[in-house]
Order: structure tokens, then sequence, then C-alpha cells
């Protein structure tokens, strides 16, 4: 009997092979099967090199695959929102990378634990994972009243989606800061910088605080960038700044860069993300079954 | 040649006030610029719709009610307003033209014209005069420049914009991108100055003769860095170019003296911080973030643009001049 909880990527694109790059060193994973719907699909040929079964029948491959309890759905919006209701009837947790957000809105280090129970969870933006936290840290020891990021990345990183659609990102992004961040207020601004090489993912969050001490804030956002290069190693803290009342976090994010070049930061923590979330719910499924 | 005149001083501005007008102003300004013939009075955020934020300066008021404020002032103009894809949406254009506004400027890094595409369909497709503005244009070939306007000309857009953003180019490299749009595209070309070099209504000047028919100007060169083409020079060179604008150009000195100068904060001048954006090739819009960041973290603000510069940040992108003052300071790291 398997000790690891089998799992399946719907979606073989670059966001998907670099998923699947991590979820190949998970202990608590095993990654059973790579669906996509192309046959000549680079990413289905890439996934059988690395020795992962890999079918060009979309979702259907996935429901023929009982053992399969966690599945990744790196497609698009549409896509998801076609196969997460036969997904979920079939018993299975859907991780949603997708901007589809018809689960609820995770962050790991902020509140994974408040979801883990449900059948889809969704994972917002990479503006949003690599912003919200630090919202979060800000907003746990002092009093926001409204918050906004600026999220920079390579031109090179954003996808034809992100860029017909990037006034979803933005709006989806502070709505998350609203919801998970837990602020009443927020904005959010997402920069494409085409600078040759390419620059790594910049993120800067600004928070107006009503209270607070700033040594607090400064150990809170300390603390949570710790956490989060826990699982994203390339999160780095460069400022946090308190002047009036006005707090000022910079981070920037080099990418693993296990199958996409480290300039994206942003994909990066998608895939870090989905991967966290994914050990997470492995742990839950595999202590059921034990019990 | 026949040429359309926008003014840019209730948006570019803004920047030169830090986003301080009060509607009251603006409808005064607006007025005074309709009654000399001006076609088009651009007025939002100078970051846009949606630009008013921590990261660029919170407005006096909101994009509504300055829009609410001008529109009935205007009895020729068309009141027009600015998007910039990532900083607002599309959802603030349709509240914009409810309000009033009858032209959209969509803006994109010159790079990154294929994000403007929901945003300039919709705008053509919903009755405004649609504009594509194709920023820090002389970060960009020329031909390069001109396949980027060939997407928004694509999208919908019926006049397409090179936009010195960081008042970078001489009159030659101004000629060069209008003349490689002119040949490329069918619809009409435009020109927006910034005069970090000096060169602003000159630069406008060489546009008009490489074929630009939409030149951009504010009252007293109101705007950001040391300012857009000062309008009623501009207006007064192109009559003797031999150029019809429409404009009457001593009411609009007149609005330049009389409404304008008293409601300035600094000199519109080309003042070292200034200079060294036009120098370096910095984002007009940097220059009151840099002088604060500068003097925040104890640094020079020139020293911050040239370091600035040489990373390449584009528009938009102000909560970097923290990052490199802080640098320079050694607080980061």
């Amino acid at each position: 009997m398997s000790e690891r909880a089998p799992a399946a990527i719907l979606g073989p694109g670059n966001i998907g092979t670099d998923l699947m790059m991590k979820l190949l060193r998970s202990e608590r994973l095993s990654l059973e099967l790579m669906a996509g719907i192309d046959p000549a699909s680079p990413g289905l040929a890439r996934a059988a090199a690395h020795g992962v079964a890999a079918s060009p029948d979309g979702v259907e491959a996935i429901l023929a695959r009982d053992d399969v309890r966690i599945v990744f759905d790196a497609t698009s919006a549409r896509a998801h929102h076609a196969n997460a209701p036969v997904l979920e009837e079939a018993g299975k947790v859907v991780v949603d990378l997708t901007p589809a957000a018809r689960g609820p809105y995770v962050v790991p280090t902020v509140n994974l634990d408040e979801h883990l129970g449900e059948p889809n969870v969704n994972l917002i933006t990479c503006g949003g994972q690599a912003t919200i936290p630090m919202v979060h840290a800000v907003a746990r020891v002092a009093t926001v009243s409204y918050a906004e990021i600026v999220a920079t990345i390579a031109s090179a990183s954003a996808g034809p989606g992100t860029r017909q659609n990037i006034d979803e990102f933005t709006q989806t992004t502070a709505r998350a800061i609203e919801r998970v961040g837990g602020v009443p207020d927020a904005k959010a601004i997402i920069i494409l910088n085409p600078a040759s090489p390419p620059l790594l993912m910049r993120d800067t969050v600004f928070a107006r605080v009503s209270d607070g001490d700033a040594d607090a804030i400064r150990e809170s956002v300390r603390a949570m960038a710790a956490d989060i290069a826990a699982y994203v190693p390339g999160y780095r803290l460069l400022l946090c700044d308190v002047v009036d009342d006005i707090v000022t976090v910079m981070v920037e994010i080099e990418g693993a860069g296990d199958f996409l070049p480290t300039y994206a930061g942003n994909l990066d923590i998608m895939t870090a993300a989905a991967a966290q979330v994914g050990e997470r719910l492995a742990a839950r499924i595999l202590a059921g079954a034990a019990a | 040649m026949s040429v359309q005149i926008v003014d840019s001083s209730l948006r570019d501005g803004m920047h030169s006030v830090a986003h301080q007008f009060t509607p009251a102003q603006m409808a005064q300004v607006a007025r005074a610029l309709d009654r000399a013939g001006v076609g088009t009075i651009e007025v939002a955020h100078g970051d846009g719709l949606g630009g008013s934020s921590i990261q660029y300066g919170v407005a006096a008021s909101s994009d509504l009610d300055y829009l609410a404020a001008v529109a009935p002032e205007l009895e020729r103009a068309s009141l027009a307003v600015l998007l910039l894809p990532g900083i607002g949406t599309l959802a603030q254009v349709k509240e914009a033209q409810a309000a009033g506004a009858r032209t959209a400027r969509i803006a994109t890094h010159c790079t990154e014209a294929d994000i403007a595409q929901q945003h300039i369909s919709w705008c053509r497709e919903h009755g405004m005069r649609t504009i594509g503005f194709l920023m820090m244009s002389h970060m960009l070939a020329p031909a390069d420049l001109a396949v980027q306007a060939a997407l928004m000309e694509s999208y919908g857009a019926e006049v397409v914009y090179a936009v010195d953003s960081a008042g970078a180019l001489l009159p030659d490299g101004a000629a060069e991108r209008v003349q490689a749009l002119r040949q490329q595209l069918d619809c009409e070309i435009g020109f927006h100055a910034h005069n970090n070099l000096g060169c602003a209504v000159g630069n406008s000047l060489a546009a008009v003769d490489a074929g630009a028919t939409w030149i951009d100007g504010s009252l007293r060169g109101l705007g950001a860095g040391a300012g857009n083409a000062q309008l009623e020079v501009l207006c007064a060179a192109l009559d003797r170019a031999g150029h019809a604008t429409g404009v009457d150009v001593f009411a609009l000195s007149d609005a330049a003296e009389d409404v304008m100068a008293p409601l300035m904060r600094r000199p519109q001048i080309v003042d070292r911080t200034a200079l060294a954006l036009g120098y370096a090739g910095v984002y007009s819009s940097f220059l009151l973030h840099t002088e604060r960041a500068a003097e925040r973290f104890g640094v020079d603000a020139r020293d911050v643009l040239i370091e600035l510069g040489a990373r390449k940040m584009v528009g938009g992108q102000e909560d970097m001049i923290i990052d490199v003052a802080a640098e320079l300071a050694g607080r980061t790291g």
C-alpha cells in the first residue's frame, strides 16, 4: 500500500510542467498522471520522459483513475469551470491555479487550515500569493485601513492569458487582499517590465495603519518572510519601513528554476503554493486513511 | 496641414501639483481651454483613471468628481480620459463614459500593446474616440515601435501616439518614430512630448513635419518632469509653421497667464532633477517621488535617477525609487 497520496495534474503547459517537477520531489504526494488535450503537447512528452503517465484525454483520463485523490488544475479559467464540477462529483479535491475562483481563495501561510476540507481551493494570482502574506503580517499586529500592492513581473513571464485579462489580475488580487489579508479596502497594480535580461519578480506592499508598533510590524513581517521562504526558497524581504502611518514592504522573488526560468518568480510562487497546498491535503488524506 | 490639439494640463499637469487640483479649479481651466478652441481636454489623475494611490499619490478628489465638474463646462471640446491597464480597469472607463468622457486614451509601455486589447476594442465598439498611447517610446527602435502601434490599430485605435514619457528624444528621434508609424499604419499618428531636454515644442514640430496630426500640450507646459510641450507656445509655433490648429493663440495665452499661472505650485522649469530624467531616460512622473525619496534617505536625486535608468525601469514603477534610494543609502538587504 502506498504511503503517498495519488495526484494528477491537468494542463501540461509551462506551469503544469514546473509543478510536476516540484511534485516529483514530494514525500507525501505521488504524481500518477499528467493530462492534457493535445496528443502532440510537449508537456505530455516531458511528463512521460520523467516517468509520469501522460494522457491526451483531459479530464476523462483523470476520472478514469479512481485512485487519484488530488487534482491540480493548471489550464484556464474557462476550462476550470467545465472541469471542476465533474472532478468534485468524483470526490477529488481540486487545487485551482487558474483565475476561475470557484473555491475559496487560499494563501498557504495565511488561511490554508480553514479551507483544507473544501472540494476546491483557488490560488488567486501570483501577485496575491506574493503580497497577501505581507498584508496579513501587518494586519495581525496593527489595524490596517487600506492596503495596496504593486507587482512587477518580467514581460517574458506574462503569458497570453494574463495579457488578455489584465483587469482580472488587478480585480481578483484586490478582492483577495481584502478577504484573505483581512483589510477593508485594497488596490492592486501590475506592471510588466520588458528589460533584457529579464528582471526578477518584485512586489511592494503599502499598508495604511492607524495603530501598531513599528518594531512589532517589522518583526511580524520578517517572520512571515521566513515562513514563505520555507516553501519558496527565492522569496527575499528587501525592505520593511514604517514612516508615519504608512508601512512599506518590498520583496523580490527568484524562481527555483525547476522548469521555468529563475526570473519567473511570479510563476514559481504559484506552483510552489500549489505544491504546498497539495502536501497539506495529502497529509490530511493519509491521516484519514490511517484512522 | 490640420493638427488636432489635445490639452493635458488637467491630467499630465496633475503630476506638477501632486494630483491636488480641485474639481472647481479643473472646471475653470477646462472652460478657458474650451473657449480658446482646444479640441480635446484630458482629465484624470496623472497616472490615469484609478491612479490615485499610495504608489502614485492620492488625488484631492475622485476621477468621477473631476469629470462631473468639467463635463458641463465644455461647449465644443471632447472630454478625454487616460487609462493605463494594470493600474486602472475598463470598469473605470465605463464609469467615465457615463460621466461624459467621449475620448479614451489607452496607454501601455511601448513593448506591451497587447495588454490593451480588451480596453481599446471596448472603447471603439462603444462609440468613444479611441486613442492608443505607447509610452517610453525612446526605449524602442522606430520599426519595433511601429509593430506595437499596428497592434493597437488592429484592436480599434483611431489614433496611435508615440509618447516621449521620459523627455529623452531629440527632434530626429521623434520624427523617425512618427515616420515609422506613418509608414506602417493607416490610422492617424500622434505625439506627446516632455521637456526634460528642452525639446518639447521642437520635437512636436518635427513630429508634425513627419506626419503626426495629433499633438499634446499643456498650459504653461504643466506636466510630469519638466512638463509637456507648452500649449500656448506650441499653438503659436504651429500657426507660424503654417498648420491649422483651430485654436485662438491669444485666448490660450490668456488662459495660461490668468487661469493656470495662479494655480501652479512650483515653476515648470528644467531644473537639475528634471534634466536628469531626460538625460537618464526615466519616466517623467518619477520627479517629485524621487525628490521625496532622496530627502528621506539622504541621497542625491540625480544618482537615484541614473540608477533607475540603468535598471531600465518603466512607467509606473515608482516603488523602485524607494528601493534604489534605500539601496544607495545602504538601507536594504
